[in-house]
């Protein structure tokens, strides 16, 4: 009795802010006068389907471009200790909980017209460099708040392996490359895959990033929100919506099936 | 390929991921106490006046998100803890069920959980226009995050024991409660309300959908002030942010790392 009123907070919230509403999204996507045809239309439209093309592309990309270079690093800090090396480690998780807006303007800062890259390049090479307001930026941003979050979960399981299998390896006669490919990155493979799927499904969803970069980058949490706020199209930006958590939700699944983590997939 | 050259390999690659991390948030934190950022800080000077002008146009946003933090902390324990407690007393399939479930707002992108409360309660005015509407909003995205952090610590200890041992005493369901498991869960629920009121302060992505132009949280502000503020302004605005969410984090990853050492050999 005293366990059932445990639960019912949960229900009541559970049921009215997050069933209910799951269950209207679908129900809106479907309302229109195309009725379950839309999603056939998602992907008969060529707008829908290069955005969605794009999305992927540029989220794959970050995922390859933040695992090799978190797991590097990752590695590098579990293996040497040195003075400073709390520094380093801060100074790659602090972004954690920045919000993509945040990362967006950093970007500007970085690669915009008055970034920090135009003005050297502009100075010193008189060439003007503008990367922040394309795919481009969009990929940095997401490689920004990709790094910390791959980082952590190489390094917690990098911390749990056994050393005497490295250290065996080398005795034997391994060189630096062959211990890498035959001990430490099978032993690292599941963090490596959680951590790059959850690195994807954020990708993927993210939106605010995009929104202070450029409205004209169609990746399509933009177009949902675009279709949603400047169409007035319910049903459809319903049925994208739908569409992409479908996505992500099972990627995280399969990246939790594999080590029992997750890590929030805001921005 | 020698240990030297590896060596070096992975301290550049290291060097260069900090570098970029850093070097955007280091421009962000001089351009907002810059003078003039297209001049320079040398040639134009420090000043604290932007602090004080994103003070004046912003401060609302600022202690409206504290609020909402704070509430959505309140809630998130009030639902959180009870529900973590009886999925640690019910370890079967359906309570992996309801953990999965409860888990959604984790792997669906904030803006289609937007979308979907907007359409179910957006005709309701009086909370839709309210900061209910985005405490709801917060409370969904933040629940997994209490709910997981308190259930890995009943997890790691042998409650039933002492629960047993309590209840031989005549100690009742509510006290076993009171007494045993909450007590027993504290580290499980810091780390949860650490993280919490960190994510909360730091929503954009529902946020930026629910909110009115009365209802501005902090990131929402900052998405406004990158699109209509001189950059000076947009810096120390998010300057104020970075002042608030760092050392939030920090002991938002220190909480959870003595949670998670619970029940370990140290």
């Amino acid at each position: 009795m005293f366990v059932f009123l445990c639960f019912l907070p949960l229900l009541i919230f559970s049921l009215a802010f997050l069933a209910l509403p799951l269950v209207r999204l679908v129900s809106a996507s479907v309302g229109g006068e195309q009725g379950w045809l839309i999603y056939a239309e998602i992907v008969s439209n060529p707008r829908y389907m290069q955005s969605l093309l794009d999305t992927v592309l540029v989220s794959l990309a970050v995922t390859i471009a933040a695992v090799l270079i978190a797991t590097t690093a990752a590695l590098f800090l579990t293996h040497n200790r040195f003075p400073g090396r709390s520094v380093l480690i801060a100074s790659l998780t602090f972004p954690l909980a920045f919000p993509g807006v945040v990362i967006g303007f950093l970007i500007i800062l970085l690669g915009g017209r008055q970034g920090l890259v135009n003005t050297i390049s502009s100075n010193i090479f008189d060439t003007r460099i503008v990367f922040a307001y394309s795919m481009i930026g969009l990929f940095f941003g997401y490689l920004y708040f990709s790094i910390p979050r791959v980082l952590l979960t190489v390094m917690a399981t990098a911390e749990k392996l056994d050393p005497a299998l490295v250290e065996a390896a080398r005795s034997l006669g391994a060189a630096p490359l062959q211990v890498l490919r035959d001990v430490t990155l099978p032993g690292l493979a599941p963090a490596l895959i959680a951590s790059g799927a959850i690195a994807f499904a954020t990708a993927m969803g993210a939106f605010g990033t995009a929104f202070t970069l450029a409205t004209n980058i169609d990746v399509l949490p933009m177009v949902i929100y675009t279709e949603f706020t400047l169409s007035a199209n319910i049903a459809m930006a319903s049925a994208l919506s739908v569409l992409l958590g479908l996505v992500t939700w099972a990627l995280l699944m399969f990246a939790r099936s594999l080590t029992g983590t997750s890590i929030a997939a805001s921005g | 390929m020698s240990r030297r050259t590896a060596f070096a390999i992975q301290f550049a690659v290291t060097l260069l991921a900090c570098a970029f991390l850093l070097v955007p948030a280091i421009l962000s934190i001089l351009a907002g106490v810059t003078v003039n950022y297209f001049q320079g800080i040398l040639a134009s000077g420090v000043t604290l006046k932007w602090v004080g002008q994103v003070w004046e146009l912003y401060s609302d946003t600022i202690w409206r998100s504290m609020g909402i933090a704070f509430g959505c902390l309140i809630i998130t324990a009030i639902i959180g803890i009870p529900a973590a407690y009886g999925l640690n007393r019910f370890p079967g399939r359906l309570s992996r069920i309801v953990e999965e479930f409860v888990s959604l707002p984790l792997s669906i992108p904030g803006l289609a959980l937007a979308l979907a409360l907007l359409q179910l309660y957006g005709t309701i005015k009086g909370f839709r226009l309210s900061f209910w509407f985005i405490l709801v909003g917060h409370v969904l995205y933040t629940l997994p995050f209490m709910i997981r952090s308190v259930l890995a610590v009943f997890s790691t200890i042998d409650l039933q024991s002492l629960e047993e041992g309590a209840a031989s005493l005549g100690a009742s369901s509510w006290q076993r409660f009171k007494d045993i498991a909450l007590p027993n869960a504290w580290p499980g629920i810091l780390a949860g309300a650490l993280t919490v009121v960190t994510l909360s302060i730091g929503e954009f992505n529902l946020t930026w959908m629910l909110h009115t132009p009365l209802t501005k949280t902090l990131p929402v502000g900052l998405a406004d002030s990158y699109a209509s503020m001189r950059l000076e302004i947009a810096s120390a605005y998010t300057l104020v942010f970075f002042v608030m969410i760092v050392p939030l984090l920090a002991a938002m990853l220190w909480a959870s790392n003595r949670a998670q050492s619970i029940g370990k050999p140290s």
